[in-house]
């Protein structure tokens, strides 16, 4: 484990730390887990210059499973830690992780203000719709409605998008997975690693003890082909067991909608192109929640531009060229100064 | 050395200057009246000239008040003499009013006799009004204790002004360069610095800077020629006896930001600021970020929070992460500071004080966050409080708070407050090559590590840094083992932990100076025992005291937490213990609680700054009382 050069390519299993995992027999967690160390297995990550980062909950348990750098925070707060381990030392290769109570509700504003200023950091956002360590809350992304301890006739407040949430703050790169699909999952983690500034990535996770089968309507293999459309730049957006169905603009409600894709294919059909860097298709493909619509998943946007470390550098340059050498003695005696004789 | 007011009642000879040892003069006008910059154009003046000074910049809470009104004034003071000067002053001697309201606000502490420089333009019905006044003050008897220069200084700019071509609003604008240069000439003042200032605070707009100029010109010229009611002429003040050296003007701000640079680069790390902007502690953040060349990474965060996760971010990775507010920040930054000293990270908390509870009196100072500094977390959760008592002590505390966070893996507090970040005073500029180096010696070698291996001296944990080959970790808040840093529920463990952290902190007093008396014995009658920035009137009354024969001590206490291992020793020494705070009493219950003696306390909380005839009456109510 402690060797300072490895003498072949790590494995998964290498990435993995000797902790005893402690999150419920059949946690969703345990399948991003595993997705997360194939992930690192996949792209080569050097674990001592990877750090993982969390707040708290069952998803901020993640750091300890992982044989890396790794630091267990304060509720809410992993990325303003994220935030600044990146500014003292940009070269670090740092995963946040967290829940959609952690991450949505104690920490929006962070959660808003890591995405708005393209910290080069991978958010992993394992969305459960419920709060799991405190015994089974509603959370920010519960549906209306959801029965819990805490609204045992039903919670009132409306449910918040966790993508539409980051495009609104300017995200650059936003992508949707599935805790379950061990293809897809890894290769959705892998285009967030490669991608320069904040990545983030919506997981949608099964809590088996407090709110089993909430994605059930889009992940049950019956009902899965229907119910997801995949993203894929320049691809159409086609879905369905027979890839008979696509999503198309509806130009007067200025809404998307659901099309049969006849014989002359979905060109024809007026079926959408993804265009993963069209901010606008985005935020409409991210927000489809409406039971006529499939829910996307894949890469649903990404449009890089300066990383937060970069504008940062971009300033300091500047700073050491504009003081010409001033150093704090210098500026220590700048100005008026006089001279008091023995 | 002549009384201002015997000079003022001494016949009129306006060929020579009456010498004064010391004179403590107030700018007084309108929030937009430019009374923040007159003084401290004055300041550097006087520094210049040679004396020693101290300054007290009083300004409301809201930027622009509504204009004419008592809440809208905007004052700045300064202290300045012959000998040493330990407070911006008690009572004015000269005071300047560009407004009614100025004069409403300033004139009960106006001495009988002193000067009083008004600008009877502004003395409209209106304006009269807004002050709350039924009648004129200038001709209702009001002033008649007082020597007044009555001019209308606003007329006079305007025709000073008059070549320029300026609206009479931006003319108006020069009126405060107008009062000041009355100012320099009533003490003998250049101008030189004032008219460079001005000519390149304003190159762009060179109409505006000579209309300042010529605003400034005619107000000395008016001191030079104009004849003045009763005797009223020009003084002269030695400059002070001051230690030999080369000398600037400092604000505790500026002291404070240089102090902690110096600290990260004795320690050989990176400086990593994030801040919130609040006041009064946004000038820090401000004054940081000018120094990016020399290394620092400044970060305004999203909120209080965030700046003290991300400066702890980035202590996690290596550097030395600071922080900064005023007590309502610090209070949000509770948790934070928790996860800390629970993993045990360096850590620099600055809190710049300011008067509470709640939003309370955010320009006005106090030092009320003690209690907060030492106690305010959950749980059993110790760590270091440094406090600074002068704008020039700052850059001493600097480097000290970072000593400590570095050598003990601990966040340190280190309190300052509104008044000392503002206040200005000389300051002999320190040797930087004098200074021992404390370089931080990371861990790299993985043979037997974990994360909570401890120094057996100073109880630290090691630091293993992210992107060090072979030695990943994890840690966070939740308790680890003492034996290998893994996560642990133990109870036995827990107990043991608390206890080591305690005792880390506790051991620091080891390694600090211990308390020394600032003037007066070792033992004797009466101690006064004070911390932060009552240094200067504190000093100044004992020292007094001790001049009239009374028996008397000053102590001043630097390390709050832990305390000097000699102060329980050294205050029971004293018949009594006299502790003078700007709040409702706090040192006061640390040093009861602490060695079980009896002290007297001595509260104000004004937002306003001790006298120093208030001490003095408080140790002559014990002494003869």
């Amino acid at each position: 484990m402690n060797e300072l050069t490895p003498p072949e390519k790590r494995t998964a299993k290498d990435f993995a730390t000797d902790q005893e995992v402690r999150w419920c027999p059949g946690c969703g967690d345990y399948a991003i887990l595993r997705a997360v160390l194939n992930t690192l297995a996949d792209i080569e990550a050097d674990p001592a210059n990877t750090v993982f980062v969390s707040g708290i909950g069952c998803a901020a348990r993640f750091p300890y499973y992982v044989e890396t750098y790794g630091f267990h925070t304060i509720h809410g707060r992993a990325p303003a830690f994220a935030t600044g381990i990146k500014l003292a030392n940009p070269e670090l290769d740092v995963w946040v992780v967290g829940g959609d109570g952690d991450m949505l509700s104690i920490g929006g504003n962070h959660l808003m203000h890591v995405i708005r200023r393209n910290v080069d950091v991978q958010v992993l956002l394992f969305n459960n719709e419920i709060y799991g360590l405190t015994k089974g809350q509603a959370s920010p992304t519960s549906r209306a409605g959801t029965r819990s301890p805490s609204t045992p006739l039903g919670s009132v407040d409306n449910p918040v998008s966790a993508c539409v949430f980051v495009l609104g703050a300017g995200a650059r790169f936003v992508a949707r997975g599935i805790d379950a699909q061990q293809k897809d999952l890894p290769s959705i983690l892998k285009r967030a690693h490669a991608h320069n500034g904040a990545s983030f990535v919506e997981i949608l996770q099964n809590c088996i003890v407090y709110n089993d089968g909430v994605f059930a309507d889009i992940t049950e293999k019956a009902v899965a082909a229907d119910r997801q459309v995949v993203c894929r730049h320049g691809e159409p957006l086609v879905f369905g067991k027979d890839q008979d169905k696509g999503i198309k603009l509806n130009t007067e409600t200025l809404s998307l909608e659901v099309v049969e894709i006849g014989e002359d294919g979905p060109e024809a059909a007026g079926v959408l192109v993804h265009d993963e860097t069209n901010r606008t298709l985005a935020t409409m493909l991210a927000g489809m929640d409406d039971e006529t619509l499939p829910v996307a998943v894949g890469v649903i946007y990404c449009d890089p531009g300066e990383s937060y470390g970069d504008g940062m550098a971009r300033v300091k340059d500047q700073a050491v060229k504009r003081a010409e050498g001033a150093d704090l003695k210098s500026i220590m005696h700048a100005g008026h100064t006089w001279t008091v004789a023995d | 050395m002549t009384k201002i007011d015997q000079v003022l009642n001494a016949p009129a000879d306006a060929s020579s200057r009456d010498e004064l040892e010391s004179a403590v003069v107030r700018f007084a006008g309108d929030s937009g009246d430019g009374m923040q910059l007159t003084g401290g154009q004055f300041t550097e003046a006087t520094a210049l000239a040679g004396n020693d000074l101290a300054t007290f910049p009083d300004f409301p809470a809201e930027i622009r008040a509504p204009v004419g009104t008592t809440f809208g004034v905007s004052s700045f003071q300064i202290n300045f003499g012959a000998r040493r000067i330990m407070t911006s002053g008690d009572d004015f001697d000269v005071l300047v009013a560009m407004n009614p309201a100025a004069l409403k606000v300033e004139l009960p502490r106006l001495r009988k006799g002193g000067l009083l420089i008004v600008d009877t333009g502004t003395f409209n019905e209106r304006n009269l009004a807004k002050a709350g006044y039924d009648a004129s003050p200038l001709d209702d008897g009001t002033l008649d204790p007082f020597r007044v220069v009555a001019l209308d200084i606003s007329a006079m700019t305007q025709e000073a002004v008059k070549e320029f071509g300026l609206s009479k609003k931006d003319a108006l604008r020069s009126k405060n360069m107008w009062a000041l240069g009355f100012v320099y000439w009533l003490f003998g003042r250049p101008r030189i610095t004032t008219q460079e200032w001005l000519t390149a605070k304003f190159a762009n707009r060179p109409e505006i800077a000579n209309a300042n100029i010529a605003a400034m010109n005619a107000g000395h010229a008016m001191g030079e020629t104009a004849e003045l009611p009763d005797g009223i002429h020009g003084f002269h003040i030695a400059p002070a006896e001051i230690a030999p050296g080369l000398y600037r003007t400092v604000t505790g701000t500026e002291a404070l930001a240089w102090g902690l640079v110096k600290g990260a680069e004795l320690a050989a790390l990176e400086l990593m600021f994030a801040s919130y902007p609040i006041t009064p502690a946004s000038p820090l953040l401000h004054s940081l970020a000018k120094l990016q060349h020399l290394g620092v990474t400044t970060f305004q965060a999203e909120d209080e929070i965030a700046a003290a996760c991300a400066a702890i971010g980035a202590s996690y990775a290596g550097a030395i992460g600071m922080t900064s507010s005023s007590g309502p920040g610090i209070a949000l930054k509770g948790e934070a500071i928790g996860l800390a000293l629970s993993a045990e990270l360096p850590l620099i908390v600055v809190n710049s004080q300011r008067g509470g509870p709640s939003t309370g009196l955010p320009t006005k100072t106090e030092q009320s966050d003690l209690y907060q500094a030492v106690y305010g977390r959950n749980a059993d959760a110790p760590l270091v409080v440094l406090s600074t008592r002068s704008a020039s002590d700052c850059f001493e505390v600097g480097i000290e708070a970072v000593r400590l966070a570095t050598k003990y893996m601990t966040p340190v507090m280190l309190l300052t407050d509104g008044y000392i970040a503002n206040a200005a005073e000389p300051w002999r500029i320190p040797d930087l090559d004098g200074y021992e180096a404390f370089p931080v010696e990371f861990t790299t070698d993985p043979e037997g590590f974990h994360p909570f291996l401890r120094d057996p001296e100073t109880l630290a944990r090691v630091w293993a840094k992210p992107g060090t080959p072979g030695m990943m970790h994890r840690i966070g808040g939740i308790e680890r083992s003492y034996d290998t840093g893994h996560i642990s529920y133990d109870p036995e463990n827990h107990h043991k932990m608390t206890k080591v952290r305690a005792a880390k902190i506790d051991g620091i007093a080891k390694d600090i100076p211990e308390q020394s008396v600032e003037l007066g014995e070792t033992s004797g009658k009466l101690a006064v025992v004070g911390w932060g920035s009552t240094y200067g009137p504190i000093n100044r009354a004992v020292d007094n005291l001790i001049h009239r024969g009374k028996d008397v001590a000053h102590i001043h206490i630097r390390h709050i937490w832990p305390l000097p291992e000699n102060l329980g020793e050294l205050l029971k020494s004293y018949d009594t213990v006299l502790v003078p705070e700007m709040n409702n009493g706090q040192l006061i219950t640390l040093i009861k609680a602490e060695y079980l003696i009896d002290a007297k306390p001595l509260n104000k909380i004004s937002g306003q700054p001790f006298k120093i005839k208030e001490i003095e009456d408080a140790i002559l109510d014990i002494l003869e009382g």
